[in-house]
């Protein structure tokens, strides 16, 4: 909270007039309430990646914000930023085109473990291995929460889902190892207790240069838990409480989630690479020297 | 469509800053769902449901009593419904 | 709508020997085109490989994705930063591309793609000819929606009607389909490139409303609302769900109608307005022969040959296939004594369906078809005709036997 909202406070600390949540100025109001589940830890995310928006100063007409379908690809529509609600798998390439195509854009892809990682994961490793600048919010919920509780490639061995019902026998990704191998610039893991870490790791990937990648690993009260008999929503955040470790730095092949097992969190990567873009000019200039006019894509032509 | 509840009346308007009240809430009644996040991370822990309901049927948050609440804003920061944030207050002092 | 001209730094003005592949890429260019994304395929890839070779010179990129499904997303991210964008493929990777096209049609984003067709189905005979995508490109995607699809039948026409593609799209912010095919991409002709005033341009619908006051899918009176790109303050919403003129999801029954009606008659309405034909000796024909891209140039061939014989045959060539000229095929074939139609196309039957059921078995169609991997022989498409024109064939009844 900072100095203006203290002061903003009346005098005789009437509770009327205080100055708005700090979320509000983010989500467009008038699509109150969203359709997430009691309990559900996107929401959670939201705060935490609007207080990042703040607190980085960016201007927020070159946020631009492309999610997948899912649960958490919703997060597009529910946010007062240009957003784009894209094809299941599909945000990664399209927010590649976009930061492109205008490299001043902050480009934020916000989606989800099924969708990015599944139907999505070709599109991740290659964005990560061309370390384009692009900033990846992955909620993990270890589920398809949106479509009901379907097997996704980080469900647990031996949790339930609806297409797994006695049990998953696949071996899960590792998120944090993935983009790592795969080249990613900035690898985070928190859960959606850590609110303040995931804050301060979101405000990072904005400010970093290159493929960032933040797993946040989250509840899905209606359908994961309940499936598993672990409880609700605030079962499973206190259980992210109780087990998660943090280790920043950790090598990111020993940071695997099994079925109710310790959960390794913390910020594992933060190396410099040359962008996507840079690696383009650079050797466009290096072959065509002054005939190189540069990978601006202008459109010039406006009525 | 959404009308705030009787017990808004509980927390008065107007009333002098008692010197320990370092911080409040607001709540949107109306967005609550009951998930109690911010009532078991609350750090003071001075926040408790309401007997009453919202038009959904959740019980929502609500402050114990003026004292304790910090104004940390960790209940705005775990609301996965944007319906509760804490915000700062000077010790009764005069802008 | 105000037009402009080319940017001349993307315009090759001079005469050259091109290929239609080459066209097609300097035809992206002239229209201002500067980002375009791919994945290699046969016989598509020269365009992008030209593409990549000519942007860095003139400001811009080539990006070729990991897949299909990534170049045709990745174009329409450019598009919506503000760029003028399009991607080529052929058959296989035509039909990964239908979930986008479908996409791009549901948010009205304005890009181009380009199917050199080949011998399908599945890899089929991808260094040949065919024409056999284009009911896909009619009906590839799921849900209803239109596209238009141009049908170039040289290396003139194709740069031709790829600038004329994005201008469609512009005007009508839908993807435009330009269904080259093998011969053409592949055949090395004159190619004339006027200089930049001379080609008309159709810029971008931008809006002009402060963002408090535009919806991003609030149609004007032509049924195209109008456009915003990311990074203006616009705060905009787009989504592939059904969604109210904020961009917002709704789905609901009267939402899906208003838009889905909207979307269908945004072409449809305009249909006749974009209808662009080539007529041969139609005037007084009593046997239209209709074929488009290369088997035109075919079909040409067997007309004259026809006329030599004393039969009276025409050719009509639409260029704009998709919305087909409903019109100008009714109107020819409403005339006292019309013997018949013979649609030539490189595939076992796919516009002839459209022809026929247009026809309404008014006069007998014939189809003269053609598996593909080379093009028709003249004297294929002119015993059709000659049998169209002896009154002594009913039509070529659907489903009818292929093989011979």
């Amino acid at each position: 909270m900072n100095e203006e909202q203290m002061i903003a406070a009346t005098p005789e600390g009437c509770t009327e007039c205080l100055p708005p949540n700090p979320v509000e100025g983010f989500l467009r109001s008038e699509r109150m309430p969203h359709i997430w589940c009691p309990g559900c830890g996107i929401g959670t995310t939201v705060n935490c990646f609007s207080r990042a928006l703040l607190q980085s100063k960016l201007d927020l007409n070159k946020v631009a914000v492309v999610s997948g379908i899912g649960c958490t690809g919703r997060v597009a529509g529910y946010v007062n930023l240009d957003s784009f609600h894209t094809t299941h798998g599909r945000a990664i390439p399209f927010a590649t085109g976009m930061k492109l195509a205008n490299p001043d854009l902050t480009v934020v892809v916000y989606s989800g473990d099924g969708d990015l990682i599944s139907i999505g994961g070709n599109h991740f490793i290659h964005a990560a291995r061309r370390n384009v600048d692009v900033k990846i919010i992955c909620i993990n919920n270890f589920t398809y929460g949106m479509t009901g509780g379907q097997l996704a490639p980080t469900t647990p061995v031996t949790a339930i889902s609806s297409t797994t019902p006695y049990g998953c026998y696949e071996q899960p990704f590792n998120l944090p190892n993935l983009a790592e191998s795969a080249g990613a610039v900035y690898v985070a893991r928190w859960t959606t207790y850590h609110v303040r870490q995931l804050t301060h790791s979101i405000g990072e990937a904005l400010r970093k240069k290159g493929f960032s990648f933040i797993e946040i690993v989250s509840q899905c009260p209606t359908l994961y838990e309940r499936r598993n008999k672990i409880g609700d929503g605030l079962d499973m955040m206190e259980y992210f409480k109780e087990a998660s470790v943090v280790k920043h730095g950790a090598a990111t092949r020993e940071v695997g989630i099994g079925f109710q097992g310790p959960i390794v969190v913390g910020k594992f990567v933060d190396i410099e690479r040359p962008t996507f873009l840079d690696l383009m000019d650079k050797q466009m200039t290096r072959t065509l020297d002054a005939h190189y006019t540069g990978s601006v894509v202008e459109d010039h032509v406006r009525g | 469509m959404l009308e705030e509840p009787a017990s808004e009346a509980k927390v008065p308007h107007v009333q002098p800053v008692p010197k320990k009240v370092r911080g409040t809430i607001k709540v949107t009644y109306n967005r609550c769902k009951g998930c109690g996040f911010c009532i078991a991370f609350c750090p003071p822990k001075v926040l408790e449901f309401s007997q009453e309901f919202n038009s959904h049927g959740y019980h929502f948050p609500q402050l114990k009593n003026q004292d304790g609440c910090t104004g940390c804003d960790l209940c705005g920061l775990y609301c996965p419904d944007f319906a509760i944030y804490g915000v700062m207050q000077k010790y009764g002092k005069k802008r | 709508m105000k037009r402009t001209h080319a940017d001349p730094a993307g315009v090759l003005t001079g005469t050259h020997f091109l290929d239609g592949d080459q066209a097609c890429c300097e035809g992206a260019l002239a229209s201002g085109c500067r980002f375009a994304a791919g994945y290699p395929i046969t016989p598509s890839t020269e365009i992008v490989e030209r593409f990549a070779l000519r942007v860095p010179q003139i400001g811009g990129m080539f990006l070729q994705m990991e897949d299909e499904l990534a170049a045709s997303i990745a174009i329409q991210g450019a598009v919506w930063a503000g760029a003028k964008s399009f991607t080529v493929t052929s058959g296989p990777g035509f039909s990964l591309m239908m979930e986008h096209i479908g996409y791009a049609a549901m948010t009205e984003t304005p890009c181009v793609f380009v199917n050199v067709q080949r011998g399908g189905p599945s890899t089929g005979l991808p260094t040949l000819p065919a024409q056999a995508d284009m009911m896909q490109a009619r009906w590839g995607s799921h849900g209803d929606y239109q596209i238009i699809a141009l049908c170039p039948n040289s290396p003139q026409e194709c740069f031709d009607l790829t600038v004329h593609a994005f201008n469609l799209s512009e005007q009508f912010r839908v993807p435009v389909l330009v269904m080259m095919d093998e011969c053409v991409g592949h055949m090395t002709e004159k190619v004339v490139i006027p200089p930049a005033e001379q080609i008309e341009v159709y810029p971008r619908r931008y809006t002009t409303l402060p963002p408090n006051e535009y919806q991003a899918f609030k149609a004007e009176d032509d049924l195209v609302p109008q456009f915003a790109r990311a990074g203006e303050g616009y705060h905009f919403h787009v989504t592939g769900l059904t969604h109210d003129e904020h961009g917002y999801p709704s789905m609901n029954v009267e939402t899906q109608h208003q838009l889905v009606s909207r979307l269908m008659d945004k072409i449809r309405r305009n249909a006749d307005a974009m209808a662009r034909n080539e007529e041969y000796r139609v005037d007084d024909a009593d046997v239209v022969v209709i074929a488009y891209g290369i088997t035109a140039r075919v079909a040409m061939r067997a007309v004259q040959m026809a006329r030599e014989q004393g039969v009276r045959a025409g050719l009509l060539r639409p260029l704009v296939v998709w919305p087909f000229p409903e019109k100008r095929l009714r109107e020819l074939t409403a005339r006292s004594g019309f013997a018949g139609l013979v649609v030539a196309e490189l595939n076992c039957g796919q516009v002839f369906y459209e022809v026929e059921r247009l026809v309404a078995g008014r006069v007998p169609v014939l189809l003269e078809p053609h598996t593909g991997g080379t093009v028709h022989k003249p004297e294929q498409i002119l015993e059709a005709i000659v049998k169209c024109s002896a009154r002594r064939h009913a039509g070529t009844p659907a489903l009818q036997e292929v093989s011979r």
